[in-house]
C-alpha cells in the first residue's frame, strides 16, 4: 500500500478535491452489466413506477462506487482504503431526459487515527438532497 | 410476520471460489468511470506495492451480494425479496481484491431487528482467498419494508 499523502501534513478539516458525477441511463445499464445487478428498478421506468418509485433510480452501490473515487483519486493508491461504509438514505433518481442525474461529492478529514490512518467523511448530494448518510472511509497514509 | 430472531448467528456454507479476472476488474472500473491505472496496468499496480492489478473498493460486492442470496432465498427465514431495499453497506479490508484471487464467502446473519414494521437484517460476508487468508469483510443491511396492511 503506497500513497504519497503524508499523515503528518494532514489536519482534521482538510478538504479533499470535490468531484461531480453525471449519471444517465446508459451508465446504469453499463453498471448493471458489470455488477450483475439487473434489478429492473435501475433500468425499467414502468417497473420502477409500479413499485412506487418516482422513476428509475441508480444502484446504491453505483453511488457508493462514485463517492469512493473522491477518496481513491486523492490517495493515488486505491489499496490504501482500509474501511469504507455508507448508508443509502435517498435514491438517486435518474430521469430519461437526455441529462440524467448529477451526484456531487465532497469530503474532508474527520479524524486522525492511530497507525497513520485518517477517517474521511463524505457528503453526496443529488438534486439538493443528501443521498448517502454516515459515508466514511478510513485510509492508510504514508 | 416479523422475521424470526432465532436466525441471528446462522452461518451458511462457504461459497464456491470466484476467480477474479483482470478483464472483469477493467470492465467494472470502466462501468464506474474510474480511470485509475491500478485497475488496469499490472506495472502501475506493482509500483504501488501490489502484486497485480487491484479492484476498486466496492468490487467485492459482486461476490458478497451473490453469496447473500443464500440468506435472501432461505425458505426457512422467509424474507420477501420484493420488499427488500439495501439500507447500508460497509467493507473492512485486510487488503484490496486483486486479479487472480480465488475468493470464497462465508455468510452469517449478524442481526435481525424490527423497527416500525420493517425488518432490518444485517448480513456479514467474510471473504477469504483460497489459501485461507482474509481479504475483506462485507456488512450489508437489508431493510424489508412492511407489506401494505400489516
Amino acid at each position: 500500500m503506497a500513497t504519497s499523502i503524508d499523515y503528518d501534513e494532514i489536519e482534521v478539516g482538510s478538504e479533499l478535491p470535490a468531484q461531480s458525477f453525471p449519471i444517465d441511463r446508459a451508465a446504469l445499464v453499463r453498471y448493471a452489466g458489470a455488477s450483475g445487478d439487473f434489478n429492473p428498478i435501475h433500468w425499467n421506468e414502468r417497473f420502477a413506477r409500479e413499485v412506487g418509485l418516482p422513476d428509475v433510480i441508480a444502484h446504491g452501490m453505483f453511488t457508493m462506487a462514485e463517492a469512493a473515487r473522491v477518496v481513491t483519486d486523492w490517495l493515488g493508491d486505491p489499496g490504501a482504503v482500509v474501511d469504507y461504509g455508507v448508508r443509502f438514505t435517498r435514491p438517486v433518481v435518474v430521469p430519461d431526459d437526455g441529462t440524467g442525474a448529477l451526484v456531487e461529492v465532497t469530503a474532508k478529514v474527520g479524524a486522525k487515527l492511530d497507525g497513520r490512518r485518517v477517517r474521511v467523511d463524505l457528503t453526496a448530494v443529488s438534486g439538493d438532497q443528501k443521498v448517502l448518510g454516515m459515508a466514511r472511509a478510513v485510509v492508510q497514509l504514508a | 410476520m416479523p422475521l424470526d430472531p432465532s436466525f441471528i448467528g446462522r452461518s451458511y456454507p462457504p461459497t464456491p471460489a470466484y476467480e477474479v479476472g483482470r478483464e472483469k476488474i477493467r470492465e467494472f472500473a470502466d462501468a464506474v468511470g474510474d480511470a485509475s491505472p491500478a485497475y488496469r496496468d499490472a506495472d502501475a499496480a506493482k509500483a504501488l506495492g501490489h502484486p497485480d492489478v487491484i479492484a476498486p473498493p466496492t468490487f467485492p460486492f459482486l461476490i458478497t451480494y451473490r453469496a447473500a442470496a443464500q440468506v435472501v432465498e432461505d425458505p426457512e427465514l422467509g424474507l420477501d425479496f420484493t420488499r427488500v431495499v439495501h439500507g447500508d453497506q460497509r467493507f473492512v479490508y485486510t487488503r484490496p481484491v486483486r486479479a487472480g484471487d480465488r475468493l470464497s464467502v462465508t455468510v452469517t446473519i449478524d442481526a435481525i431487528k424490527s423497527l416500525a414494521g420493517n425488518d432490518i437484517l444485517t448480513v456479514r460476508g467474510e471473504v477469504h482467498e483460497s489459501g485461507g487468508d482474509h481479504v475483506v469483510t462485507s456488512f450489508m443491511t437489508l431493510v424489508a419494508r412492511a407489506a401494505a396492511g400489516e
